[in-house]
C-alpha cells in the first residue's frame, strides 16, 4: 500500500468518525422530527380516504400505496386500535 | 511546588487507576464479559441502538460529561488551598467518578440500555422513579442559574470574549447548514469552523466590548443575565440541528484544543504554583472546607450527571460490554484531566502569594475569572501566545461550554415541565413550557440581587444536587450487585462518603442561608435535604431487600416460591 492510500484511508476513516460523532448524539430527536413529518404526510395523502375534502386527491391517490405500508404503524401510534379507512383493513 | 510535577503525579494517578483499578473492577465487581450481546447488537434499530466504535463513543461520552463545571467547581475549591482541591480530584476520578460512570454503563447495558429513571424504577421501587425526576429538575434548575451567572462574570471580567461568544451562535448556524443543507465535507466543515472561530477570537481581542452603566435601564450584568436567557430559550425551541446540534459539535472539538493548549503550556512554561498547599489564613465567611470541598468540587470528582449520560445513551451504543472500562471509567478520567487542568491555571498563574491572595479575597471570589486570568498567563508563558488573547481564549471556551450546557437544559427542562403538566392532565405548548422555565430560571438568578449574585451562591447547592443524584446511582448498582449476591463494598464506601458529606453540607448551609435572610435558597435547601435523605432511606430499605431475596442470576427478577419469575421489567 503506497503512502498516499495510507493518507486518503486515514482521512476517509478519520471523517466518517467526525460524522458518527456528529449524528449520533441527535439521531433520535431528528428521526422523531422525520417520523412527525410522515405523519402529516400520510394524513394529508389519507384525507380523503377519511372523509376530508381534499382538493389535490387527484394527485394524492396515486401516492396511497406508498403509504398503505405504513398505516398501520401510524394509526396505532396516533391511539386507535382499529384502521379508521374502510379500504385499507391492516388488523 | 511545580506545577509541572503536580501535572505528572496527578496524570500518574489517574492512568494507574484506569491500568489497575479499573481492570480489577472489570474482573472482580462487574464482570464484564466480551461474550456478551449487548444491547446494541440485541436491539439494533439504527436510531437508538447502533453499536459504535469504541474511540467515538468515548469522544461522545466525554464531550457530554465535561463542560463548565470541571472548571468551575475546582477554581473555586482552591481557595482552601491547592492540594485538598487536588487530592478529591484524583482519588475522587480514581475511586468514585471512574467506578460510578463505568458502574452506570454497566447496569444500563444489563438492562437493555434504559435510563438511570427506569432502573431507579426497578432497583429501588415505584417512588424511586418520581424522586429521580425531582432530584433531576432540580438539578437542571440550579445549572441554568449558575452558568447564567458564570457567563455573565465571564464576558464583564474579559470585555474582549463577548464578539466570539456571541459570534460562534452565528459559526454555529452556519455550519448546521453547511451539514444539512450542503452536504459538505464533515472534515472540511470542522477545519472551516474551527478557523472561523479563531478568527472570531483574535477580531473580539482586538475590539473588546464594555457595556455602558445602563443598557435598557438595566446595569450590565441585568443586562445579560437577560439576554442569556433570552437565547436560551430560542436556542432551545429550534430545531435541534439548526443550533443545538452544531454547537455541541464544536464545543467537542473545542475542548480537545483547549485542554491540549493548557497542557502543552504547562509542559513548556512549568509555573511555580503560587497558593499554599493548604490555605490557613482563608478569607473572612469562607465555609468549613470539610464538607463544602466536597459538595464545591462535583464535577471532576464525582458527578451524578455522568450517570445519565451513561445509562440511556451510551449503553444503547456500546458495542461490546468490554468497551465499557474504556467509555465510562477513561471518560471520567479526560473529566479529571479538565479539573486538574483548572486547578493548575488557577494557582500557578500568579506570579507572588499576594497577587492569588488579592484575586481570592473571599469565597466565590476568582473562580472561573482565576481560571482565565492564571490560565492566560500560563499559556502566554508556555506557547508564547499574548497575556489577552489566551485569555480571550481561555474565556471564550469556559463560556461556550456553559452556554451549551444552558440551552441544553433549558430544552430538557422544558421537557420536565410537559411532562409533569401531563400527569396533572393538561397540555402544555413549547413555548409556554419554556417561558414557565425561563420565569423560573431568571427569578432563581436574581433571587438575591440584581447582579446575579444569587446564582454563584447556588454553586455548592448544585454540587450537593449532584452527589446527590451520585448517590442515588451507587445505591442502583449496589442494588444490582446485592441481588447478584456479589460484594458491593467499592460501591458502598463512596455512596455513603458523598451522602454524609452532602447531608452535612446541607446542614451547614441552612445555618448560612439563614443568617443571611436568603429564603428562596434556604427552602431550596431544606427541599433537597429532604430529598437526600430520602434517597438513603429508599437506598437502605431496597439494599436490605436485595441482601435478603433470592433472585434470578441472570435477570436479577425476584425469584418467588412456588412460582417462576416475578417482578417489573419497565419498558421505554
Amino acid at each position: 500500500m503506497t503512502t498516499r492510500t495510507t493518507v486518503t484511508d486515514g482521512l476517509r476513516s478519520l471523517s466518517a468518525g467526525l460524522r458518527e460523532f456528529y449524528e449520533a448524539p441527535y439521531r433520535r430527536t431528528l428521526s422523531r422530527a422525520r417520523r412527525d413529518e410522515d405523519d402529516l404526510f400520510t394524513v394529508v395523502v389519507l384525507a380523503e380516504a377519511l372523509g376530508v375534502p381534499n382538493p389535490a386527491s387527484y394527485y394524492t391517490v396515486e401516492l396511497l400505496p406508498l403509504v398503505a405500508d405504513r398505516v398501520h404503524e401510524w394509526h396505532t401510534r396516533m391511539g386507535m386500535e382499529r384502521s379508521p379507512l374502510d379500504g385499507i383493513s391492516c388488523c | 511546588m511545580n506545577s509541572l510535577v503536580l501535572a505528572i503525579i496527578g496524570i500518574a494517578m489517574m492512568l494507574a487507576g484506569y491500568f489497575v483499578y479499573s481492570k480489577y473492577l472489570a474482573r472482580r465487581v462487574y464482570r464484564l464479559n466480551a461474550e456478551f450481546r449487548t444491547p446494541s447488537h440485541e436491539l439494533t434499530d439504527g436510531v437508538d441502538y447502533v453499536p459504535t466504535n469504541k474511540f467515538v463513543l468515548w469522544g461522545h461520552h466525554f464531550t457530554s460529561v465535561a463542560g463548565a463545571a470541571p472548571i468551575v467547581g475546582p477554581a473555586v475549591a482552591v481557595i482552601w488551598g491547592w492540594l485538598p482541591a487536588f487530592l478529591w480530584v484524583t482519588l475522587g476520578t480514581v475511586f468514585f467518578a471512574g467506578m460510578h460512570d463505568m458502574g452506570a454503563l454497566w447496569a444500563s447495558v444489563r438492562n437493555k440500555g434504559q435510563s438511570m429513571g427506569m432502573l431507579s424504577g426497578r432497583y429501588i421501587g415505584a417512588r424511586g422513579r418520581n424522586l429521580f425526576l425531582v432530584v433531576i429538575f432540580l438539578l437542571l434548575l440550579m445549572v441554568v442559574a449558575a452558568f447564567a451567572t458564570v457567563i455573565t462574570n465571564l464576558l464583564i471580567s474579559t470585555p474582549t470574549s463577548v464578539i466570539p461568544v456571541w459570534g460562534a451562535i452565528a459559526v454555529a448556524a452556519v455550519i448546521g447548514q453547511m451539514i444539512y443543507r450542503w452536504k459538505m465535507n464533515l472534515l472540511l466543515t470542522t477545519v472551516i469552523g474551527v478557523v472561523a472561530l479563531y478568527s472570531l477570537i483574535l477580531v473580539g481581542d482586538r475590539f473588546p466590548v464594555v457595556l455602558p452603566e445602563t443598557v435598557l435601564g438595566m446595569t450590565p450584568a441585568t443586562f445579560w443575565i437577560v439576554a442569556l436567557f433570552v437565547y436560551a430559550g430560542v436556542a432551545s425551541l429550534l430545531p435541534v440541528w439548526v443550533l443545538l446540534q452544531p454547537r455541541d459539535y464544536i464545543n467537542g472539538v473545542q475542548l480537545f484544543i483547549g485542554l491540549g493548549i493548557l497542557y502543552l503550556s504547562v509542559l513548556f512554561a512549568s509555573p511555580t504554583i503560587v497558593a499554599p498547599a493548604v490555605n490557613h489564613a482563608v478569607p473572612e465567611g469562607t465555609p468549613s472546607i470539610v464538607p463544602l470541598l466536597f459538595v464545591t468540587i462535583a464535577c471532576g470528582a464525582i458527578s451524578g450527571f455522568h450517570g445519565m449520560v451513561s445509562s440511556g445513551t451510551s449503553a444503547k451504543q456500546l458495542d461490546k460490554e468490554t468497551d465499557g472500562r474504556f467509555v465510562g471509567y477513561f471518560g471520567a478520567v479526560g473529566e479529571g484531566l479538565l479539573a486538574l487542568g483548572a486547578i493548575i491555571a488557577a494557582t500557578a498563574g500568579y506570579q507572588t502569594l499576594a497577587d492569588w491572595e488579592a484575586v481570592y479575597s473571599a469565597f466565590n471570589e476568582g473562580g472561573v475569572a482565576a481560571f482565565v486570568e492564571g490560565g492566560g498567563a500560563i499559556v502566554n508563558a508556555g506557547l508564547g501566545i499574548p497575556v489577552s488573547l489566551s485569555a480571550t481564549i481561555l474565556a471564550t471556551m469556559a463560556v461556550l461550554f456553559a452556554a451549551t450546557t444552558m440551552d441544553t437544559a433549558v430544552r430538557l427542562q422544558r421537557f420536565v415541565v410537559q411532562e409533569a403538566a401531563e400527569i396533572m392532565g393538561f397540555r402544555v405548548r413549547n413555548v409556554v413550557a419554556t417561558l414557565i422555565v425561563l420565569v423560573v430560571g431568571v427569578g432563581l438568578t436574581f433571587s438575591a440581587g440584581a447582579d446575579g449574585s444569587g446564582g454563584l451562591l447556588i454553586w455548592p447547592l448544585f454540587g450537593t444536587t449532584n452527589q446527590l443524584l451520585a448517590s442515588l446511582t451507587l445505591a442502583i448498582i449496589a442494588v444490582v450487585l446485592l441481588r447478584k449476591k456479589r460484594n458491593p463494598v467499592l460501591v458502598l464506601i463512596p455512596l455513603v462518603f458523598v451522602l454524609v458529606m452532602s447531608v452535612y453540607a446541607l446542614v451547614v448551609q441552612i445555618g448560612t442561608f439563614y443568617a443571611d435572610g436568603n429564603w428562596l435558597l434556604l427552602g431550596l435547601d431544606l427541599v433537597i435535604l429532604v430529598a437526600s435523605l430520602w434517597v438513603a432511606l429508599e437506598a437502605a430499605i431496597a439494599m436490605q431487600a436485595a441482601r435478603k431475596g433470592a433472585f434470578d442470576p441472570e435477570t436479577d427478577d425476584p425469584v418467588l416460591a412456588g412460582s417462576g419469575r416475578g417482578g417489573t421489567v419497565g419498558s421505554d
